[in-house]
């Protein structure tokens, strides 16, 4: 039996109940049931799971989401390679196919597990808690969550993670934030990737940087470069800055 | 896509409900859905005859109950309806505002047999 649920390892859970499309229906008989549930309570059940086992261990738990290409594999890679030494270090790749990105992530000698959603265009906490169980995550390390290339869904659906990191890259136009208000809102910070590529290309980043805080006022912003490396410093100190409020406050 | 992974947990959570409190048919479900919220009110509406079929709630009816979003201005104070979260102030223009309501997308009640 599955230990992250409790389903039986069948994962279309709860147990179907019959539709009974034959019963009459006589409204007179009716009766009103007050659920007052948030809609994705079951996502977030187990997404304080996830988030209570990482606090539990101590381990920060980021979420990085973008659309299609701006660099979260790529961020990832260079992060691993920098912090190696010092962490462990454990990432979950959602793609719809391929597990293209979890190679990537295991040839740094991290460990990966690819969640392949199909026609799914986000990843949930369920199937995120039951790759963290394969994990096996140490004390104090940290897990990557590379979420499906998409602005929309992802901002909808939490992990457990401790925080969303949102990447967008220069190439894909400073209006972004007011195009996918609700991403940027639910972001704690928003890496701005590529800027190597800024003498190439229309960006006005001050411009991008004020929408931003125009949706989300608290926001964190980082310009960096994973090419050339440039602004990545500021990156690693922001996670640094993370784990030490997490251990002092706790959920 | 988002609206059809929605519905789904709405089904599921009506199953639970049924196990629980002995039901066998579900004549409405009443949902609130903010204005801040991502849910698009028409896409959930088509994502939910699908997602029904074959289900306890099949052939239920759909009420959706739709919430304005409600902020609260931090600079001058000011108490506000808004669209939008990048939204400004109507009052003095600043987007730094507190989001007080609208943000909801809920399963208020069933009506069930
Ligand atoms: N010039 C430049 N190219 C970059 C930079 N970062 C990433 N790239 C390139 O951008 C492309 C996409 O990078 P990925 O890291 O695969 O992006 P991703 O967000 O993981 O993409 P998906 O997982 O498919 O959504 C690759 O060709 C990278 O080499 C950068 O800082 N500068
Ligand atoms: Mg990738
Ligand atoms: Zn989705
Ligand atoms: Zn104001």
């Amino acid at each position: 039996m599955c230990t992250v649920c409790g389903c039986e390892d069948k994962h279309g859970h709860p147990d179907s109940v019959a539709g009974n499309g034959a019963l009459a229906v006589d409204k007179s008989v009716s009766r009103t049931l007050t659920l007052e549930k948030n809609i994705l309570e079951k996502n977030n059940v187990y997404a304080s799971q996830n988030r209570s086992f990482c606090y539990s261990k101590q381990i920060l738990s980021l979420n990085f989401v973008s659309s299609p290409g701006a660099g979260k594999t790529s961020l990832l890679v260079d992060t691993i390679n920098s912090l190696k030494s010092d962490f462990s270090i454990n990432v979950i790749e959602g793609d719809q196919h391929t597990s293209n990105d979890a190679d990537k992530i295991r040839a740094t000698g991290a460990s990966a597990v690819q969640i392949n959603t199909g026609k799914g265009c986000h990843l949930e906490a369920h199937s995120v808690g039951h790759a963290i169980k394969d994990l096996q995550p140490a004390q104090q390390s940290l897990l990557f969550i590379e979420n499906v290339g998409n602005l929309v869904c992802p901002a909808e659906f939490d992990l457990g993670e401790l925080a969303k990191v949102l990447i967008l890259s220069v190439t894909e136009g400073e209006d972004k934030p007011l195009k996918y208000p609700h991403m940027f809102r639910a972001a704690s910070l928003l890496i701005i990737n590529k800027i190597d590529l800024l003498p190439y290309v229309d960006f006005d980043m001050a411009q991008c940087v004020r929408f931003a805080r125009q949706v989300n006022p608290s926001i964190d912003v980082i310009c960096l470069s994973v090419k050339t490396r440039e602004g990545v410093l500021p990156w690693f100190e922001w996670m640094t800055t993370q784990q030490t409020k997490m251990n002092r406050e706790p959920d | 896509m988002h609206e059809l992974s929605l519905c789904e947990n709405i089904v599921a959570s009506i199953e639970e409900a049924a196990l629980k409190e002995h039901f066998n048919a579900v004549v409405v479900v009443h949902l609130g859905i903010g204005k801040l919220s991502c849910v698009e009110p028409e896409a959930l509406r088509f994502c939910f005859d699908t997602a029904i079929q074959g289900t306890i709630a099949e052939s239920t009816q759909l009420v959706i109950e739709i919430f304005p979003g409600l902020a609260q201005c931090n600079h001058c104070g000011a108490n506000l309806e808004i669209e939008n979260y990048y939204d400004a102030c109507s009052h003095c223009e600043s987007f730094d505002l507190k989001i007080l309501g609208g943000e909801q997308m809920q399963i208020e009640s069933l009506e069930v047999m």
